[in-house]
């Protein structure tokens, strides 16, 4: 059970020059808008041809440009899931499920469409138009009628990104349950990193047409191999950087120098740090001993319910510009106490939480 | 004098089979065309539609030119011991061809207008391209269709100058209402006139009652919407 992705397609922004394989572990597609990746789904489901390269689904060979191999769509036997979910809009719920049905025997066709509706708990919805649906409703019936064929392979464009945000956390579990009971290549794209750690086991990563990074998540946001990719995956603070020696780097944009945990193996060109994981020191005896501690003064704050985002300068007061040099996040709880001290509050750098980006 | 009532069946006959074929080869043109970029279809796009802006005159005579004694078609067809000048099938070829314009853009516009990821998901759920066609554009578009279909159609049936032209008036064989009127009111008999004037009348008036039924009872994607609306809650 795998699919195997590799192809060129020169596009008018870009060139698309993707490589990457699926096994029957869900993977997610990230990228910003406009990277490439609904039109590689569409390229992996023959709605769009690639120049040059090799699509192979089950040892099935999908697509080989050196052997003029070029299946249409329709016998690739791959569900694909559009974002606005392309429901027919002339048929019923029922019509639009067995619409990929008609070379079974009637009898055979009713009683799938019957057995997905009920697993769907669509019951009741079959004779009615799509349009009488909620939004999450509509994506259940089209997921439904992708997998009503039986497809080797599922691809998701963007599938929750169309509901509302209410909604979208419980759509996320169906479809979390969905994909673990599927057991073949899903693929599904998305712009939104944190749905790609929740839902996904491993992830592409994908920045103009490239893939910036492949592999299981939790390592790729652990180790992301790039700036891009750490500020993909959430990265907030990050530095050109300068290495002095094997585990200490001067952080040119913050102006001081680190202790790394990591001993560095390839120059380093950039630092990162999470924003959640800039520690404040409230008791004074930690300030002078500990390492990578520098004060700090506030530019200005962002506030969410349970949360505050502070903006801060290191080294020296706001001098006016508003310019700050990093982002902390953390909890109201700590930020109560926190801004009971006076000015500059002390940060540290834990050589733990320091990324090492190489490029 | 009693009416002689031979135009109405002429010009019904004429107007039917005219706009039946321009909805065959119109339906085909727009899906050939759809698929389609550049300047050679761009080209026939335009002697598409000159008819539509050429005056039926010119339209008529470019006719007899090509089916008259020393036309090209009209050459060949005699090697088959066949004529078309002045003959009904004139009057049809006439009618067709001034029509089909308005059919060919109707169907066109109708067709673009379906979302094309409609079509892009039957193919992923396997269907053939001629399944695609039937069970998705065909139904979608059909309203457009429908529409290009009434225009063609009473485009066909106030045929005149085209169809002068080409088919003459020869009563009882190529004389339709239109033409039938015009030789009333140049031979002074203004109670024909008065009379084919509102036999169109009433034609027109009875193909306008029957689309607005046809497209309110019998068009598959409107009663399913009235029923949605009344059904819920």
């Amino acid at each position: 059970m795998a699919l195997e992705v590799q192809f060129e397609k020169r596009l008018a922004a870009y060139n698309l020059n993707v490589a990457f394989s699926c096994d029957a572990d869900p993977l997610a597609v990230l990228g910003p808008s406009g990277a490439g990746k609904s039109m590689t789904l569409r390229c992996i489901a023959g709605l769009e041809r690639p120049d040059r390269g090799r699509i192979v689904l089950d040892g099935r060979v999908l697509f080989d440009s050196s052997r003029g191999i070029n299946l249409p769509s329709r016998e690739r036997r791959i569900g694909l899931l559009f974002q606005h979910y392309a429901l027919f809009p002339h048929l019923t719920v029922a019509e639009n499920i067995s619409f990929g049905l008609d070379s079974l025997p009637t009898v055979e066709r009713d009683a799938r469409v019957k057995r997905q509706i009920a697993q769907a708990h669509l019951a009741g919805f079959e004779n009615r138009s799509p349009r009488e649906l909620s939004g999450g409703e509509q994506q259940r019936v089209a997921l439904v009628r992708a997998l009503a064929i039986e497809p080797q392979a599922l691809l998701l464009d963007e599938p929750l990104s169309a509901l509302d945000t209410h909604l979208r956390s419980q759509i996320e579990r169906q479809l979390i349950d969905t994909l673990a009971t599927f057991r073949r290549p899903a693929l599904f794209v998305t712009h939104n990193m944190e749905e790609a750690y929740r839902i996904a086991t491993n992830l592409v990563v994908l920045t103009k047409g490239r893939v910036a990074a492949h592999g299981p998540k939790e390592e790729i946001f652990r180790h992301p191999p790039s700036l891009e990719v750490a500020q993909l995956t959430g990265l907030k603070n990050s530095s050109r950087a300068r290495q002095i020696s094997t585990n200490t780097v001067e952080a040119l944009d913050w102006n001081c120098i680190l202790r790394t945990h990591q001993s560095i193996s390839s120059p380093p060109k950039y630092l990162g740090i999470r924003a959640h994981y800039v520690d404040f020191l409230e008791a004074a005896s930690c300030v002078s001993s500990g390492a990578n501690v520098f004060p700090c003064w506030l530019v200005r704050s962002s506030e969410t319910p349970f949360r505050i985002t502070l903006y801060l300068r290191l080294h020296n007061p706001p001098d006016g510009t508003g310019e700050h040099h990093l982002q902390a996040e953390l909890f109201k709880e700590k930020w109560l106490r926190i801004r009971e001290h006076p000015q500059p509050w002390h940060i540290q750098f834990s050589p733990e939480s320091l990324m090492v980006l190489p490029e | 004098m009693p009416l002689d009532l031979s135009p109405i069946w002429i010009s019904l006959e004429t107007s039917l089979t005219a706009t039946a074929i321009t909805l065959v080869i119109g339906v085909a043109a727009a899906i050939w065309r759809a698929n389609r970029r550049g300047v050679g279809p761009a080209l026939l796009d335009s002697i598409f539609l000159l008819p539509l802006v050429l005056p039926p005159t010119v339209v008529g005579f470019l006719l007899l030119l090509i089916f008259g004694r020393n036309g090209p078609l009209g050459r060949l067809l005699s090697h088959f011991g066949a004529t078309v000048v002045f003959s009904w099938p004139a009057t049809v070829i006439a009618a067709a061809v001034v029509s089909f314009p308005l059919m060919y853009l109707s169907v066109r516009a109708a067709l673009e207008q379906v979302d094309a990821h409609l079509l892009q998901a039957a193919r992923t759920l396997g269907a053939s391209e001629w399944r695609v066609f039937r069970r998705v554009a065909l139904p979608l578009a059909w309203p457009g269709i429908l529409a290009g279909t009434i225009l063609a159609f009473a485009r066909a049936l106030g045929e005149f100058g085209a169809t002068l032209m080409l088919a003459g008036s020869i009563p009882g064989r190529t004389q339709t209402i239109p033409i039938a009127i015009y030789f009333a009111v140049e031979s002074n008999d203004l109670h024909q006139a008065v009379a084919w004037s509102l036999i169109d009348i009433f034609i027109s008036l009875a193909m306008i009652a029957g689309t607005y039924y046809w497209t309110h009872l019998q068009n598959p994607a409107r009663p399913r919407w009235t029923r949605a609306s009344e059904s819920r809650r």
